[in-house]
């Protein structure tokens, strides 16, 4: 055994700092050792970074307390004199008939259908993949590999003309259906089948006179469990923030997510007779995240478990 | 996070999207010829009693309260509102709907200078059948002008923008320096500005093909021809030159703010004075009203600055009309919703919602003249648009896509702003590739 067991931070402190940890005790080998000298140089740099990620989000929460006209004249960085962050909430849930509920409430369909049914398929199929043997598997993988290389963004048009030879656009199936393929996320499950199932398991529990789908469910699902929340929460964010696809897809602003109805509400200060609603947008776009910063919270120790998979030498 | 937002990522985005449509649109050869038939007013009137849903893709406001009020005079008729984006994100989604075939809307707002292009494209239906043009007269010449390509009538105009100079008067009157009349004052005011306060600036500019256009239509340039699929471009007649001769001493004094329009920077500046003016369409004090809330008594409204003292030209920035997309099946319903909307109840309404008209009944009404505006200090601002739409030089026209010009402006004369390269050297560049872009999409294109 290596140092990974001991240094894994079951408990762990501060979540910002216990990935870098781990990755950095993974990255160490004896050889490289004399490398902890250096810490206090990479910790400097390491809370250069973090300063560096954390001030837009600072930006956002000290903004979203300010009036529109207060916004305009405060320093950016600090807190204006006006408090108004529970009526900057209030209004952004009630502006324009409480449309952002609405907004909130799609995304968190797509979210469920989109990322849930993504994560679904790229569990079976990546299984399916790593486990099994059958003819046309190496033409599978190129085709995979392949998918991972096309952004999503270049597969908008041709879609849009498919699904509206369908008659779906402007539909929520127009965004959720789309966002049920994965190829990275099953090229992830994939990978990781086949390093966290051991073959002599599955192999084991079939002499015992468990049905395949039974093995599945039973003996291999929980040992993907790090995988799939992984998977689930990439196909989570992609999903929480696809813009593209939506904005073409839809035209209804009853079906928008948040991003596509932000951007709405942004795009208003640019128009002719349109309300200038910055203060909106940015306590929106705070509420936005929040979720996602949820998620990561729930499923950071799943996730982390996940980082060290296949490191161990058998 | 506003700034992952700013207009002009939006704007590259949509620029791609509106490239990916427009190519789209090219190869579906354009098979969506309106099904031609001649229906009068009667017609209309019967479509109006009959009733139906209409989809309207409009993103202006004050279009709701005017839904309402069609709604409750004909009862029959349903109309479904939709904000599909503005300006060029529904352009982009309406070219996408003509092309795949489906999803159109039987109403889009379309703004002056995207409308021959789509009516080009054959994308709209011809309004004429409906006796739109015995309309004639009802607007003012610009608007009414804007709304006609192909010897035809492709939508109702339904708001203008008469310019005007915008200034904030507070600022002019610390520093003891009169409001420009014509164009040289207003180089010599900007002088007088930036020496008096270092900060200060009479205007902010970063490259607007909306507003370059416009200036140059109040200078009397016509660089764009157009005559079905004959294009014309040349950006060196006389108009053109006087403003981008004039332009370039703003830009090399550095008295030009380096603040793109409807960011959150511009609006800060309004407020605070450091953007001292601003020559924009007389739908503007809206947008102050809800966006600048600090300017509120310091600004004032004038006539927008001549390109020779004593002249009275104007032009016009912005506006948008209603059109009719071919491919909806309701045209006559539809037709009567752009007649109350544009020209019958509905003006008033969107008048009463902040918006400027472009009928001259709504323009001359002794109401609408005598509107004192609280933001300009109790000013009758609509007595200076009503004038400034009154003297708008006829005979402009935009491109047939104009729409993908303006998305390249930036890329091409806009370097003036940031580079060292010359505003005249950049327009005779936007000319270039406007020309290589038409000659690629089938136009007859001529410098």
């Amino acid at each position: 055994m290596s140092v990974q067991t001991a240094s894994r931070p079951r408990s762990a402190g501060t979540g910002t700092s216990s990935p870098t940890r781990l990755r950095t005790t993974r990255l160490r080998s004896p050889r490289t050792a004399r490398r902890s000298r250096r810490s206090v140089a990479l910790t400097l740099l390491m809370g250069l970074v973090l300063l560096y990620s954390l001030a837009p989000l600072f930006w956002l929460l000290v903004n979203a307390t300010k009036t529109q006209d207060g916004l305009l004249n405060s320093f950016g960085l600090w807190f204006g004199g006006d408090f108004a962050l529970w009526d900057n909430i209030a209004r952004t849930a009630t502006y324009d008939g409480g449309i952002f509920l609405r907004w909130f409430a799609n995304t968190v369909l797509y979210v469920v259908l989109g990322a849930g049914g993504a994560t679904f398929l790229a569990v079976l199929g990546g299984y399916a993949l790593a486990k099994f043997d059958f003819p046309g598997r190496k033409a599978v993988f190129a085709v995979v590999i392949g998918a991972v290389a096309i952004p999503g963004t270049a597969l908008a048009v041709p879609t849009f003309l498919m699904f509206s030879q369908m008659g779906l656009t402007n539909t929520p199936w127009a965004v959720i259906i789309p966002s049920l393929i994965s190829p990275f996320g099953l090229y992830l499950m994939w990978t990781f089948a086949s390093e966290a199932i051991p073959t002599e398991i599955m192999e084991s529990a079939r002499i015992d006179g468990a049905s395949e789908a039974r093995t599945f469910f039973q003996v291999c699902l929980p040992l993907l469990t790090p995988g799939i929340v992984t998977v689930l929460l990439f196909t989570m964010v992609a999903t929480w923030n696809n813009y593209f696809l939506p904005l073409i897809m839809l035209k209804n602003p009853d079906w928008y997510p948040l991003t596509l109805g932000l951007n709405a509400w942004n795009a208003q200060a640019a128009t002719a007779g349109g309300e200038a609603i910055f203060n909106l947008v940015i306590t929106g776009s705070l509420l936005t995240i929040l979720p996602l910063i949820a998620a990561f919270l729930l499923l950071q120790s799943y996730w982390q478990s996940g980082l060290s998979a296949g490191s161990v030498k058998e | 996070m506003i700034k992952t937002l700013t207009r002009r990522g939006l704007l590259q985005s949509s620029a791609v999207a509106a490239a990916l449509a427009l190519g789209l649109t090219a190869c579906g050869g354009g098979g969506n010829a309106a099904p031609q038939q001649t229906v009068n007013s009667d017609a209309v009137e019967a479509a109006l009693q009959k009733g139906g849903k209409l989809t309207v893709w409009a993103w202006d406001q004050s279009l709701k309260k005017v839904a309402e009020g069609f709604e409750a005079k004909y009862p029959n008729v349903d109309v479904n509102l939709v904000n599909a984006g503005t300006g060029n994100d529904q352009y982009t989604a309406l070219q996408n709907a003509v092309s795949a075939g489906s999803g159109v809307p039987d109403v889009a707002q379309i703004e002056y200078y995207a409308l021959p292009q789509f009516a080009l494209s054959k994308s709209l239906a011809d309004l004429g059948q409906f006796g739109a043009a015995d309309l004639d007269g009802t607007f003012t010449a610009g608007p009414w002008s804007s709304v006609q390509a192909q010897g035809g009538v492709y939508g109702l105009p339904m708001d203008s923008g008469p310019m005007a100079l915008f200034y904030n008067k507070e600022l002019f009157d610390k520093h003891g320096i009169a409001v420009p009349t014509t164009w040289d004052e207003f180089l010599e005011a900007g002088r007088a500005l930036k020496k008096a306060d270092p900060k200060a600036y009479i205007a902010n500019d970063t490259g607007d093909a909306g507003f370059t256009t416009s200036m140059i239509w109040q200078a009397g340039g016509k660089p764009y021809q157009v005559d079905g699929t004959n294009v014309g471009v040349n950006f060196s007649d006389e108009g053109s030159t006087k403003f981008a001769e004039t332009w370039q001493k703003l830009i090399d004094e550095d008295l030009l703010a380096p603040i793109s329009s409807w960011s959150d920077e511009w609006y800060k500046g309004l407020g605070n004075g450091t953007i001292a003016t601003l020559s924009t369409g007389a739908w503007m004090p809206g947008n102050l009203v809800s966006g600048v809330g600090d300017g509120a008594g310091k600004w004032r409204v004038a006539p927008l600055p001549q390109w020779e003292k004593g002249a009275t030209s104007s032009s016009e920035n912005g506006g948008s009309s209603l059109a009719i997309p071919a491919a909806s099946s309701q045209a006559a319903l539809a037709y009567g919703f752009l007649k109350y909307s544009n020209v019958e109840e509905g003006v008033q309404a969107r008048i009463d919602g902040g918006a400027f008209p472009a009928t001259s009944k709504d323009l001359a009404s002794e109401k609408f003249q005598n509107t004192q505006f609280k933001y300009f200090g109790g000013q009758k601002a609509n007595q200076i648009f009503a004038e400034s739409a009154k003297n708008v030089p006829a005979g402009w026209s935009y491109l047939p896509f104009q729409v993908y010009a303006n998305s390249i402006f930036n890329d091409t004369a806009g370097q003036a702003y940031v580079s060292g390269t010359k505003l005249k050297d950049g327009l005779t560049a936007w000319q270039k590739a406007s020309v290589k872009y038409g000659t690629e999409q089938g136009f007859t294109v001529k410098e």
